[in-house]
């Protein structure tokens, strides 16, 4: 997969119609769009098949950029936006882009939910730790003791574990990875969308322009290199002292089970209606 | 590949994925009177529009509407869902639209409120769907069970922005089945969100009603494209502004965003391009009023006294019309089967004919300032309202005291 040629990219953007894009240098967006192209072109998916469907922040602006369905629809709704999308063409593959604030702030109802429903949806929930397209204000994941605009003494919130959350509710494929390590990124995308049932992806990605000038990050660049030294996969973990895990990002398939899958469910509970006999 | 072979076989991956769950709906039906609830009329009215999704969140007075849909939409491969809230069930029927479903949901004021940023996102996507808000008393929890007309300002002006707003409100139960009927025919047409306006009176009442044979439905589906996926435009303008709409999965491959689009559905910070959207937006409503306004005139010819009520307070009116009318006091009723776009012609001619016009309404007065903002060059003095927010109905009595008072 590693392989596969940078024109692929080209073919999958709306090339003549919306560049150049919104982001920021350095954002981390543009990685995990070209990830999340590479997996759908190696597992040679029709693009018409796909639908992206996001919310409102920067990491939502990514559906107007990418030759699929694409729905850019309002601030923390996607997936609900989405569940209809799939409970009424469930042959469609439903990817979602959403940001930290946007699926856990305004839309952690709707994101708890579909994990329990296990509905065939593909979150891939880009994290940057801050609310980006205001312009930096706190969000459910700002770690504790950060800056933000609204948090100009520190960050006094305990943040969010969002791949835990999804799992406590019922997501049968979980995966988290940073924007540094993209091969992975790009092979768990391609495990996700083959997977059947709720997968979230959490990427956590560097916003150099806002949460790494706040919080004196360095560049992003650097913002990247902390990455690869920050975490760890999730086979290592094991091996480690906890001290050595504490503060750590773990990266890897935190879940992946078979479980019922909502629409697949839904379909199986019409045959059972219409083959009842009799009324 | 050539460009022509491209769009052969994006044709062919079309044709070959119309995978839209067909609905079976009965081709015939027994035609015999039954008695139902204003809600049972509105679930069955969307089944016989061809609604095949409803996303939903339980709310007091509306239930029933889902509950009946939750019976029968499986029977006929449609989708049927309990969302987890109000916001997320007006954001489901809407993706259901895109991706080809005839949809509709069902609240009251509460469950609406929450709406409101979802039903403006249809309306400025263009995305056809249907909203019943069985109305209640309010404001906030109110008395869920109770009766009130509270709304009708909401179901105009509730989302932010300007946006224009169909909205249409039934009188009796079999009104509620055909009206619903038309919300979702309306929809499709217009390719926006529609309203319906029901009362909480209606919707629990249980009337005789004969509903028509299904061949005799007359059911109105959106536009399809028919220009291959290299020259859709989403938002095209032709045919008096109606365009064709394509569904996700047919291999067009559209755009849709809730900020200002150009036709082509990409974002657009240019002013003429915003200013050419909202154009639209208006125009395809104020440039259909004729088709879009439905208003019954009932005794009106030879009145010097109208009233001017929907819903159930018409129906008191009508009761107070033929006491009235039995005394020899010469009084009609103005009824709009749709509020919004308001009948502006239709009562600036009454307000040409009668002296005096009696705005009858479960609310503070909200309609009465529509039917105000015609009576320019009249003085007010001749309009007058009758409000009540007590959670009762006006009765036909009151209305007649109000009759006699003025004649
Ligand atoms: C209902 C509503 N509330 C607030 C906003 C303003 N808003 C736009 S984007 C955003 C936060 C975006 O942050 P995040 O989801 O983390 O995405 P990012 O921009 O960082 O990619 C907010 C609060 C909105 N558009 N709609």
């Amino acid at each position: 997969m590693a392989n596969i040629p940078q024109r692929i990219i080209h073919e999958y953007l709306r090339h003549d119609k919306k560049f150049p894009h919104v982001w920021c240098a350095g954002c981390s967006n543009g990685i995990v769009l070209g990830a999340i192209i590479r997996a759908v072109a190696s597992l040679n998916i029709d693009r018409n098949d796909i639908v992206m469907v996001s919310g409102i922040g920067c990491s939502s602006r990514m559906p107007v950029y990418v030759d699929f369905n694409t729905l850019h629809s309002i601030h923390g709704r996607s997936i609900a936006f989405a569940t209809g999308i799939k409970m009424h063409k469930p042959h469609l593959k439903v990817i979602v882009v959403t940001g930290d604030g946007d699926c856990a702030a305004i839309g952690g109802n709707h994101l708890i939910h579909a994990a329990r429903r296990n509905i065939d949806l593909k979150v891939i929930m880009i994290n940057n730790n801050i609310y980006g397209m205001t312009g930096g204000q706190c969000s459910p994941t700002t770690p504790h003791n950060a800056y933000a605009t609204t948090a100009p003494y520190g960050n006094i919130e305990p943040d969010f574990n969002i791949c835990n959350l999804a799992m406590g509710a019922g997501a049968s494929f979980v995966a988290r990875t940073t924007a540094f390590h993209v091969l992975e990124m790009q092979n768990m995308i391609k495990d996700a969308l083959q997977h059947t049932g709720f997968s979230l992806i959490e990427v956590v990605s560097a916003c150099p322009v806002i949460y790494g000038r706040l919080n004196k990050k360095g560049g992003a660049p650097q913002m990247l290199k902390d990455f690869r030294d920050n975490s760890i996969p999730l086979s290592a973990v094991e091996k480690l002292p906890p001290e050595k895990v504490e503060g750590k990002i773990i990266r890897g398939i935190l879940r992946k089970e078979i479980r019922a899958e909502f629409s697949t469910e839904y379909a199986a509970l019409c045959k059972k209606t219409q083959t009842a006999g009799g009324e | 590949m050539t460009e022509k072979d491209k769009i052969k076989t994006e044709k062919i991956t079309k044709a070959a994925k119309l995978e839209s769950k067909p609905v079976d709906t009965p081709k015939k039906r027994e035609r015999k009177t039954v008695l139902m609830q204003g809600n049972e009329a509105v679930a069955l009215g969307a089944l016989d529009a061809g609604v095949n999704f409803f996303a939903g969140y339980p709310i007091t007075p509306s239930t029933e509407i889902a509950e009946i849909l939750a019976a029968e939409l499986p029977k006929r491969n449609g989708t049927f869902i309990q969302m987890e809230d109000e916001l997320a069930s007006i954001c489901a029927i809407i993706g259901a639209s895109l991706a080809g479903a005839k949809s509709l949901t069902a609240t009251s004021g509460p469950g609406f409120s929450l709406m409101q940023e979802g039903i403006g996102f249809a309306k400025i996507t263009e995305t056809p769907c249907v909203v019943v808000d069985v109305q209640r008393v309010g404001p906030s929890t109110g008395m869920p069970t109770s009766p009130a007309q509270g709304d009708i300002m909401q179901s105009k002006w509730g989302s932010h922005g300007d946006s224009p707003a169909i909205v249409l409100y039934p009188d009796s139960v079999k009104e509620s089945y055909e009206l619903t009927i038309r919300a979702v025919n309306l929809s499709e047409k217009y390719r926006t969100c529609v309203i319906l306006l029901l009362d909480e009176v209606i919707a629990h009442m249980r009337e005789a009603v004969c509903l028509p044979d299904i061949a005799n439905v007359r059911i109105i589906n959106r536009i399809k494209p028919t220009v291959p996926p290299q020259w859709y435009k989403h938002y095209d303008e032709n045919q008096k502004y109606l365009s064709p709409l394509a569904s996700y999965g047919e291999g067009y491959r559209f755009h849709v965003t809730g900020l200002t689009h150009d036709a082509h559905g990409f974002p657009t910070n240019k002013p003429s391009e915003a200013a050419e959207m909202m154009e639209r937006l208006r125009k395809k409503i104020s440039y259909n009023i004729r088709d879009l306004v439905q208003i019954e005139s009932y005794r009106m010819d030879d009145a010097k006294i109208a009233i001017f009520a929907a819903g159930i307070t018409s129906r008191a009116a009508k009761a107070a019309i033929a006491s009235a009318r039995a005394e020899g006091i010469k009084v009609g009723l103005l009824r709009p089967l749709t509020i919004w776009p308001f009948p502006d012609d239709a009562v600036r001619k009454m307000l040409r004919n009668v002296e005096t016009v009696i705005v009858p309404e479960l609310n503070q007065g909200q309609l009465i300032y529509e039917v105000q903002r015609l009576t320019k060059e009249k003085s007010d003095g001749g309009l007058i309202p009758i409000n009540k927010v007590s959670s009762e109905l006006i009765t036909p009595n009151e209305i007649l005291s109000k009759i006699k008072e003025v004649c």
